[in-house]
């Protein structure tokens, strides 16, 4: 969810009216925002580099405010005024206005390009901040971080139209970029910004193409090499009157999108607040949309009983202007360029249940008539949990998943022969493998538990993940049940005796043909000769046996310890 | 003397098992005093009413106080045969020159005795072992004279014919126990030449108790078969156990607290008519986890940063052919009343395998199935883990268990699922819910639950809410008016709240605290 952070005073001044926080915090509630953090840029600095850096930083009261991550309308200080104003019907959603011209485009790779106009803006410093900030949070949110769009910005006045988009070797492309003091090629910033620790992170997206985005005006200046760097001779400033700003993407909704919220925003600064004025090569859409519904939708989904006017009422308090149609109870809802999130009728009716309050509405219970079922999977689990534990087994929880470690070297097995399930991103090795047997868990816990008395008895029933081929994903979970015996005595006739009580449990007799039986195994997780291989009805459920010296030591252990392992499964 | 301890609190037994931590009874009594002693001490205790201390019962039968504390004890352990006070006093003792002194006399007296009438040497006299000091003290008391100019050199003789020894007569009276007799300057001035000491004494003021008797009965620890099968436990008395001692710990095996939580919820949820989905499968496609569920394939939970991707298996690779194309569809170009998210699905991306970042894939597996029968209403939970691949913290692991209610109906309203929201919540014992406009991809309105918390005084988020978006279900073919609303939360929170856990990993995974595990109570979410 991103944050915005806004000055309070700022805000309440924009948005005439003072609050004290838990008004704030109540009015953010109702609206779907969460007052975040109050804080200041002393008190930021002075949590993360100590007060003496802090020293002099403004303590200027900071609001951040969690905004929902599809609202990109909200993202700055202006959006956020607009959307609280209109709410509190104290504004009327602007319009905003449209002209644009079309021309070339000629990049292979960053297809799109969309570009628009802001004339005669003013800027103060806080505007000039914002305007900055909202850059970046697009950027970091709906961009993708700059891989699906980049944003450019320009000062019309230092730049003639039209404008070029295309992609050259980067050898080819020479200009001097924003705040440098000389001209590099592409290919030298690019080892120039290696070390930026900001901008390299965003090389790797261009790094191993043959050509490289680029835009000229029709002098061949240098605008940007997106999604880099602008240049420096048309950089923006607190007295730039006339904005140039582009978008360039390889994805051309989501291009239109962070255009179209730049300039919605910012557009209340102009000369002609909420006019978008395009004169340039690119495109640029305002698109508005009507969607039309009726007023018995909204009340079946939201489970109230209003009128279609005061709908109507609800949804434009919320940005969408809507008015009764005339025919039955049908609604009119004007969708604005800023509201890319509605997307369907359930939006809009969102919309309306938010501006009548969530905690207005009645809660009732539905009238849907039941039976309930429980797997029958976690039905045998639960039923068996409660009698290993009255068979004096403790239970623990151990992570699904771990090491290729753990559930091969230190278990004397190969890799290749566990069946494992390999994750490709894990941040560290403990989340290399999902495990395929529990046992490795259950031997953590009783080395991080050395300190309490011997014997340590402990049991889990849980899921090991197997890959398998005849399944959709090609692996599939298995219920199996694994207890460890602890003590200074390996302890292997305590592990067969629960066993006995486990088939005992399950009623299944012993004996070799419709019984169970256990005969001696060779398993490498064992100590030779003390392992053995469950049967049950004649077909192989597990292991039971003592552990093997270099398991138990490669598991940070010193006391002699057995184990059973098997599968619950065949029980059901 | 006698050392004050907590004898009475612990163990269970009084008296004779000082050192064992469990209250079992000893079988043999060896501390016991000899019953001869403790007849003579009650029979003492017969003829005084107000009771008598017992240094003055070590007195009157002639044994060491010590002895007499002993056999206190004993009686004490028999029940009410007698009452005790503990109390202190001061005396005065001779030291071990005192002692000699009273026996042999003082130094001075011993050197006036050893002086014949012709006199004595005095290097002589000095060799003696009191001579010395009695040389010095028997001049000041002018009992003898030095001629120092003796022929055969100095020379002591006697200056009195008799003399009397009041040192020795003093001591021999604090000996007797008559101190009292000196003045305090007589005593001090004895303290001073090390003769005599002032000690503190503990001992009891023993009175006759509720059950006094002159006769010992010996008591018996336990009840056994034979007592029983003989009769004889009538005519018994039994040692009284020490109720302050605790327990010997239960023989037994403990579930775990999460587990126990996990149990309690699937509890309520099976009280509310919902029926258990499979949720035994991990690993799970990206159709199923994202696409099915209407979620964009650029959208940041997809990341490599959020989410476990699977290397082997690497891809999925059986879809429901027909289905799949509609949720191609409904993402790239919209339909059933929506506009898509208009960008290029691609089923590389959907063929994904990962570890599923949510039961709700399993919620949606189950709806499709559901859609391609006739319709019948349904009430669908689960408890299962869930993956993800994110910064781990004091309360986020990598791995959590999610909680998740689905109801699908025709009609159903935002206003039914705070209804069955409050009632859920209701059973765990949380009746103050507020709601509050969220985003989640798959669900259109999104609402975080929240609850008063009595405790921290403040809302608090409880729970992710929902109905799911038509882009998600009628692509599964399920009916146009039926709505989904669903619900979810995680295990691990309200378990570490009811548990007062606040490191995760003392609840979950192999760092767990085993004692935690044995001593954590049962689990009832509502009370």
């Amino acid at each position: 969810m991103p944050t915005v952070s806004v000055k309070r005073d700022l805000l309440f001044e924009a948005l005439g009216q003072k609050y004290t926080d838990e008004e704030f915090d109540e009015l953010c509630f109702e609206f779907g925002l969460e007052l975040d953090e109050i804080t200041s840029e002393k008190e930021i600095l002075s949590r993360e580099q100590g007060d003496e850096k802090a020293e002099g930083a403004s303590d200027v009261v900071l609001y951040k405010i969690d905004v929902p991550a599809n609202r990109y309308d909200l993202l700055c200080l202006e959006g956020l005024v607009r959307g609280l104003q209109v709410f509190k019907e104290k504004l009327e959603a602007p319009r905003y206005k449209r002209r644009l011209v079309i021309t070339e485009e000629t990049a292979s790779v960053r297809p799109h390009a969309v570009a628009a106009v802001l004339r005669n803006i003013t800027f103060t410093q806080e505007r000039y901040e914002s305007f900055i900030e909202l850059q970046e949070k697009l950027h970091q949110n709906i961009c993708r971080k700059r891989t699906l769009v980049a944003i450019g910005t320009h000062d019309l006045d230092t730049i003639s139209g039209p404008f070029t988009y295309t992609a050259k070797p980067p050898g080819d492309i020479r200009f001097k970029p924003l705040n440098q003091s000389k001209e590099y090629t592409a290919a030298e910033l690019m080892s120039h910004y290696k070390t930026d620790s900001h901008l390299r992170h965003y090389l790797h997206i261009m790094e191993n193409e043959p050509l490289y985005p680029i835009i000229y005006d029709s002098n061949g200046i240098v605008l940007s090499m997106p999604p880099i760097i602008n240049g420096d001779h048309s950089k923006i400033s607190l007295n730039t009157k006339n904005i140039f700003i582009e978008c360039t993407a390889t994805d051309l909704t989501k291009a239109k999108i962070t255009l179209d919220m730049i300039v919605t925003m910012f557009s209340e600064y102009c000369d002609e607040p909420f006019t978008c004025v395009s004169s340039y090569t690119l495109c640029i859409e305002l698109a508005y949309r009507t969607e039309t519904l009726s007023g018995d939708f909204i009340n079946k989904r939201v489970g109230i009983n209003e009128s279609a006017e005061s709908i109507a009422q609800l949804l434009t308090r919320m940005c969408l202007r809507s008015e009764v149609s005339g025919e039955g109870d049908l609604i009119q809802v004007e969708i604005p360029p800023t509201r890319a999130d509605v997307i369907h009728a359930c939006d809009i009716m969102e919309d309306a249940a938010i501006a009548y309050g969530f905690n207005n509405i009645f809660r009732s219970t539905p009238r849907t008539y039941t039976v309930a079922n429980q797997l029958p999977l976690n039905k045998l689990t639960e039923l068996l949990r409660q009698d290993l534990a009255a068979a004096g087994f403790t239970e623990a929880l151990t992570f699904a998943l771990c090491s290729q470690e753990d559930i091969a070297d230190k278990l004397r097995k190969n890799i290749v022969e566990t069946r494992a399930v390999h994750i490709s991103n894990p941040k560290t090795a403990e989340f290399q493998v999902v495990r395929t047997c529990l046992l490795p868990g259950l031997l953590k816990t009783l080395a991080a538990n050395r300190k309490m008395p011997l014997p340590l008895k402990l049991f889990e029933i849980s899921d090991v993940v197997l890959k398998d081929e005849t399944k959709d994903v090609g692996a599939r979970n298995n219920r199996r049940l694994c207890a460890v015996y602890y003590n200074k005595s390996p302890g292997f006739e305590v592990i067969h005796g629960l066993l006995d009580r486990v088939m005992q449990l399950l009623d299944v007799k012993p004996g070799r043909n419709q019984g169970y039986h256990i005969q001696a195994a060779e398993d490498s997780t064992f100590f030779p000769g003390r392992c053995a291989e469950i049967f049950s009805c004649g077909k192989s459920i597990g292991h039971l046996g003592v552990l093997h010296p270099d398991v138990i030591s490669r598991f940070e252990l010193t006391m002699p310890c057995s184990a059973i392992d098997i599968d619950i499964e065949p029980f059901l | 003397m006698l050392i004050c301890s907590d004898w009475m609190l612990s163990p269970r037994f009084t008296a004779d098992v000082t050192s064992c931590p469990f209250p079992r009874p000893s079988q043999g009594d060896s501390s016991m005093a000899d019953t001869g002693l403790l007849e003579s001490l009650l029979r003492l205790l017969e003829t005084v009413d107000d009771g008598t201390d017992s240094q003055d019962v070590a007195a009157d039968l002639g044994v060491d106080h010590q002895v007499i504390v002993g056999a206190v004890k004993s009686l004490q352990a028999l029940g009410e045969v007698i009452s005790t006070e503990q109390k202190s006093s001061k005396h005065w003792e001779l030291t071990g020159e005192g002692r000699e002194i009273a026996e042999q006399g003082s130094h001075e007296a011993r050197v006036f005795n050893a002086i014949p009438d012709e006199g004595l040497p005095q290097n002589e006299l000095m060799k003696m072992p009191s001579g010395k000091v009695g040389f010095s003290k028997a001049m000041s008391n002018k009992w003898i004279r030095l001629d120092k100019a003796h022929e055969g050199g100095p020379r002591v003789f006697k200056t009195v014919e008799t003399i009397e020894d009041t040192v020795r007569d003093k001591l021999q009276l604090v000996q007797k126990g008559q101190s009292a007799k000196l003045e305090d300057k007589e005593k001090n001035d004895l303290k001073k030449r090390k003769l005599l000491s002032e000690v503190t004494v503990k001992s009891y003021w023993i009175t006759k108790g509720s059950s006094f008797s002159t006769t010992i009965t010996k008591q018996e620890t336990e009840l056994t078969p034979e007592m029983i099968a003989s009769g004889i436990w009538k005519e018994k008395t039994f040692k009284p156990y020490n109720f302050e001692a605790m327990g010997v710990a239960a023989d037994c095996g403990h579930l775990h607290p999460l587990m126990k939580v996990r149990t309690q919820f699937r509890q309520i949820f099976l009280e509310m008519g919902f029926t258990e989905m499979p949720t035994n499968n991990f690993i799970e496609s990206s159709f199923w986890n994202f696409d099915s569920l209407f979620q964009p394939q650029q959208h940041p939970a997809r990341d490599q940063h959020d989410t476990f991707f699977i290397s082997d298996p690497a891809l999925a690779h059986e879809f429901p052919q027909d289905y799949l194309e509609r949720v191609k569809k409904v993402h790239s170009e919209g339909g059933y009343g929506s506009q898509g998210y208009k960008y290029d699905w691609k089923i590389e991306e959907a063929q994904k395998n990962l570890l599923r970042t949510h039961t709700t894939a399993v919620s949606a597996r189950m709806l499709y199935k559901l859609a391609q029968q006739k319709f019948t209403p349904v009430k669908y939970f689960s408890i299962d883990r869930v993956f993800r691949n994110e910064t781990l913290d004091a309360t986020h692991l990598a791995e959590f268990h999610q909680i998740e209610g689905v109801v699908a109906d025709y009609g159903l309203t935002l206003g039914n699922l705070m209804g069955v929201l409050h009632q859920f919540f209701t059973k765990l014992g949380i009746t103050k819910l507020r709601f509050k406009p969220a985003y989640n991809p798959y669900t259109e309105p999104s609402m975080e639950v929240f609850s008063y918390h009595e405790g921290l005084k403040k809302w608090v988020e409880v729970g992710n809410s929902g109905v799911f978006r038509p882009e998600m279900l009628l692509p599964m073919g399920l009916p146009e008016g039926v709505s989904v609303i669903a619900w979810g939360l995680s295990l691990e929170r309200p378990t570490m709240i009811k548990y007062g856990i606040n490191n995760i990993r003392e609840l979950v995974g192999h760092k767990v605290n085993l004692q935690m595990v044995y001593d954590s109570p049962i689990c009832r979410l509502d009370s």
